[in-house]
């Protein structure tokens, strides 16, 4: 009786979400396709620069930096990101010479010099952020196989993009900052119910479907749970807890803020020229719009004595 | 183009150039004095947004051809630096990356509009010709735009769709080889890629320049699909035409425009945004939008030499509807058993689509035993069918209404053309 | 051809057409800038204007040259010879006159771009009848503080904006 329930509800929620698809034609990514009877179910957090006319919070993105310099970057490269960006207008604004001290602390290897030595200074603006690994390989190994991926681009790239935002006006971005808040959030320390009861439910329908089917378990072997990764199992263990960081503004470090803040540096850093995007784009749409009135006046006034 | 023009040299210098270039009355007869039918709907301004978006994309193209740097391990970075650096490279970008599907869309409606009012039919077969000429350069200009980010869905849409050559017979593998440069795709495929892709807009612009020739010949058809029999049928393209489709292309501008200010990211695909890896394939690799349609037909034939003659077919059976289509009758307005198949066909198109960007093993819409495969297989033998079977069966069998004798009597009624025509008379005698 | 304007003449120059074309050129104009601003030095080279050099290994009557922004910069150590050499041209011989101190902030380091004025060529330096400097190019000749003293070149040689750090340090630009 409750497996055709659960058959039942599984069903409405594809079909819900095919006939969504079926409204759009894009090519994106679906999220969430398999989602668990007694899953939490992921947050939408309200950004303030998601929407139209929405702006960046400047010490939301500063402090979102602090996050990600003092917990992130510790496995985390971000090489398109340059120092001097967290100075430029639309981003974190901080002062340039604040940004100056904030390159120092790190070092970069430059040269030849005049002897052909390469030599070690201090970073400048014009520096990337710098990496915590040599390269690709080292951070390979250090990290037990796993990859930390480059966080540039990382809100866009596991973004998704669906009509809804469309019809809400929001921006498209909010996709993968939504996806990192939940996932920063979202580990636990035990495999939680849902998944064991999804386990013997899934060797239900498989004795069923195959006599030769061998039980499966989910087992979570070195890696940590987390209920919003695809498959759960994810190789980075849980990086921010309460008060990971201290914020320099007093704000009180939750897990949620320290969530909030990253994910809305991270899309700051993915997508740099927002806040100017959208202030052009409202002066460009009004000028269209207004333009688009006056043509339409003209071509009234043209047609005016021609029936067609 | 064809002697429409009605322009006469004032000044010397023009008539000094019109003796030794005609290229102003050339020009003239081509935007302005051409005469079209004066019953045009909106569905006709497609076209000339075509065009706008065609110009679009090559100003915006060049200049960020000024930008981008096409070596394998560049490329990604030389994008993002576009969007970061240089000044005002991600609007740039972003209209080149939206105007691509805007061009498309644009496109897809003109081709549907000649479709629904049979403006295939003689005298303008090749009219025809050259505009699926022009959508299928558009589709391999597209296509080896998409792969110059050097992000995933580049790399690995690249080694699918070159992939597709390994079927020829004999020389697949040869051929394959030969589009790569190496072994797989790699540097030498992103470079000439980049070649291609800067040369082939302005293939297309000269085959939109015969396309355009080619449509001032015989004129434009129309909603009614008769000719256009006295001057009273006609107005001047300009300035009724002119203003018409520049209203027209300011609409579609804004549509153009809110894509790229407010969701510039809506038509592209997430893991574009990751670096080409080649030893790790995207959970879900989707080409782009303008061509899942095909992609469905490729995935929905169980043969890998099928599937891609399937999708080519596809295409290249649009090149013969002119000779498929056995009706009399041009329009769809009196075509009410093709109308129904018509638009059957658009919203199989949009099924079409769907079915190509979701799991083929996945049940229909959540319905139990019936698979995306299954419906995708009907889908594409309705497409098939509608060219193959349905066009020269129902040209033949259907039953279609009377058409009217003339444009100006279908818009004024007969009385009001008489009066029209007689006060044109009393006009032009005063004159 | 049906055309209205036989059956009533509008008045064609009339308000809402020029307002409609101006308000569309401006649109035209304003659009045409990013086309052509995305021309200039983007932000990455930007950033990366201004250099710092170690001065201390250049000894007297020694010079230097360092790329910056893309050009040679000659830094040069004068020796008193020809500080003095410079120092005593009148500026009514000068055809762009300066006098030596606008041309070095401390008299004994000479900094300048390394780019002749007539058509951009790199003049040699110790070298020509002032001991300056002589353009190969076109025959343009530099005194020992980089002023034309013959020669087509129309100007002396440009003094890029710098500042010493320290004795031994300069930052350029």
């Amino acid at each position: 009786m409750n497996n055709l329930k659960q058959n039942i509800t599984s069903i409405a929620r594809k079909t819900a979400i095919a006939l969504l698809v079926v409204s759009s034609v894009s090519g994106s990514a679906l999220a969430a396709g398999d989602h668990l009877e007694g899953a939490p179910e992921a947050k939408h957090v309200d950004w303030s620069w998601a929407g139209v006319f929405g702006t960046f919070d400047r010490a939301q993105l500063q402090r979102g930096y602090q996050v990600y310099k003092e917990v992130c970057a510790n496995c985390h490269a971000m090489d398109l990101v340059k120092f001097r960006n967290l100075s430029q207008s639309g981003g974190p604004e901080f002062s340039e010479a604040a940004v100056k001290v904030l390159a120092a602390e790190y070092e970069i290897e430059d040269g030849p010099d005049a002897e052909g030595e390469m030599f070690i200074r201090p970073r400048e603006p014009k520096d990337s952020m710098p990496a915590p690994f040599a390269n690709n390989n080292a951070a390979k190994a250090s990290n037990g196989g796993a990859l930390p991926p480059d966080l540039s681009l990382i809100a866009k790239a596991r973004g998704h993009y669906s009509f809804k935002d469309l019809f809400m006006g929001r921006d498209g971005l909010t996709g993968g900052t939504n996806y990192i808040y939940n996932l920063l959030t979202g580990y636990v320390d035990e495999v939680p119910e849902y998944i064991l009861e999804n386990d013997h439910h899934v060797n239900e329908m498989g004795k069923e479907a195959d006599p030769n089917f061998t039980e499966q378990h989910f087992e979570l072997g070195d890696s940590n749970f987390n209920h919003f990764y695809e498959g759960y199992k994810i190789a980075m263990a849980a990086p921010l807890f309460e008060d990971s960081v201290e914020y320099t503004d007093g704000t009180a470090a939750t897990l949620e803020q320290q969530a909030e803040d990253v994910a809305s540096f991270l899309i700051w850093a993915a997508e740099p020229k927002m806040e100017i995007r959208k202030s052009i784009g409202i002066k460009v749409l009004l000028y269209l719009i207004i333009l688009a009135g006056l043509m339409y006046a003209v071509k009234r006034r043209i047609w005016e004595n021609v029936r067609h | 183009m064809s002697g429409h023009s009605t322009y006469v040299p004032k000044s010397d210098a023009g008539k000094w150039l019109e003796e030794r270039l005609p290229i102003i009355s050339l020009m003239h007869s081509a935007a302005v004095s051409m005469p079209n039918p004066r019953n045009l709907n909106y569905w006709w301004v497609f076209g000339g947004i075509a065009m706008f978006m065609l110009i679009v994309q090559i100003v915006t193209g060049i200049i960020l051809a000024m930008h981008y740097t096409p070596h394998a391990d560049m490329a990604f970075n030389s994008v993002e630096h576009i969007m970061r650096d240089v000044n005002w490279g991600w609007m740039l970008r972003y209209t080149h990356a939206n105007g691509a599907s805007m061009f498309f869309i644009a496109v897809y409606i003109h081709i549907l509009r000649g479709m629904y009012y049979g403006s295939y039919k003689a005298p303008r077969e090749v009219l025809w010709l050259l505009g699926m000429l022009i959508y299928l350069l558009m589709m391999a200009t597209g296509f080896m735009g998409y792969v110059l980010p050097w992000g995933q869905m580049s790399f690995w849409g690249a080694t699918v769709i070159t992939n597709f050559f390994e079927v020829v017979p004999f020389i697949g593998d040869d051929i394959r080889t030969l589009l790569w440069g190496g072994f797989a795709v790699d540097n030498p495929t992103l470079n000439r890629f980049f070649s291609l892709h800067y040369l082939l807009p302005f293939v297309i612009l000269g085959v939109v320049v015969l396309h355009i020739w080619a449509l001032h010949v015989p004129g434009s058809n129309n909603p009614l699909g008769i000719e256009p029999k006295t001057k009273q049928d006609t107005m001047s393209f300009h300035p009724y035409f002119t203003m018409k489709d520049l209203y027209a292309i300011v609409l579609f501008a804004i549509v153009l425009f809110y894509f790229v200010f407010f969701n510039p990211n809506f038509m592209g695909h997430p893991d574009n945004y990751i670096p080409a890896n080649s030893l790790v394939t995207p959970a879900h690799i989707v080409p782009e939008w303008y061509y899942l349609p095909f992609y469905a037909i490729l995935r929905s034939i169980p043969d890998k030499l099928g599937g891609v003659v399937g999708m080519f077919g596809a295409i290249l059976i649009m090149f013969v509807v002119p000779w498929l289509d056995t009706s009399k009758v041009r329009s769809a307005k009196f075509r009410p058993a093709y109308r129904i198949f018509f638009w059957i066909f658009v919203f199989n198109g949009i099924l079409l689509g769907y079915f190509g960007q979701v799991s083929t093993t996945d049940d229909f819409l959540g319905i139990h035993g019936v698979t995306n495969l299954l419906v995708s297989r009907i889908s594409t033998i309705y497409y098939f069918g509608f060219f193959i079977v349905i066009l020269p069966v129902l040209g033949l069998i259907e039953k279609t209404k009377p058409l009217p004798n003339s444009i100006s009597e279908a818009v004024l009624g007969v009385e009001g053309a008489a009066e029209e025509a007689a006060l044109l008379a009393a006009a032009e005698a005063k004159a | 051809m049906a055309d209205a304007s036989k059956l009533e003449q509008p008045g064609r120059r009339d308000f809402l057409y020029i307002a409609t074309g101006a308000f569309g050129a401006l649109g035209v104009s304003v659009g045409a800038w990013p086309l052509l601003d995305q021309m200039n030095p983007d932000a990455s080279v930007k950033a990366l204007a201004s250099i710092e050099v170690d001065i201390s290994t250049i000894g007297e009557g020694e010079s230097m040259t360092v790329n910056w922004r893309g050009k040679p910069v000659f830094i040069r150590h004068r020796t008193a010879v020809e500080i003095k050499a410079s120092a005593d041209v009148p500026l009514s011989e000068l055809k762009d006159p300066q006098t030596d101190a606008e041309r070095a902030e401390k008299p004994e380091w000479l900094i300048m771009v390394g780019v002749c004025t007539h058509l951009g060529c790199i003049p040699l330096g110790e070298a020509g009848e002032y001991n300056g400097w002589f353009c190969p190019c076109h025959n343009s000749v530099y005194d020992t503080a980089g002023r034309i003293r013959k020669g087509p070149a129309p100007l002396n040689m440009e003094i890029p904006e710098y500042e010493f750090l320290s004795d031994t340090k300069i930052k350029i630009g």
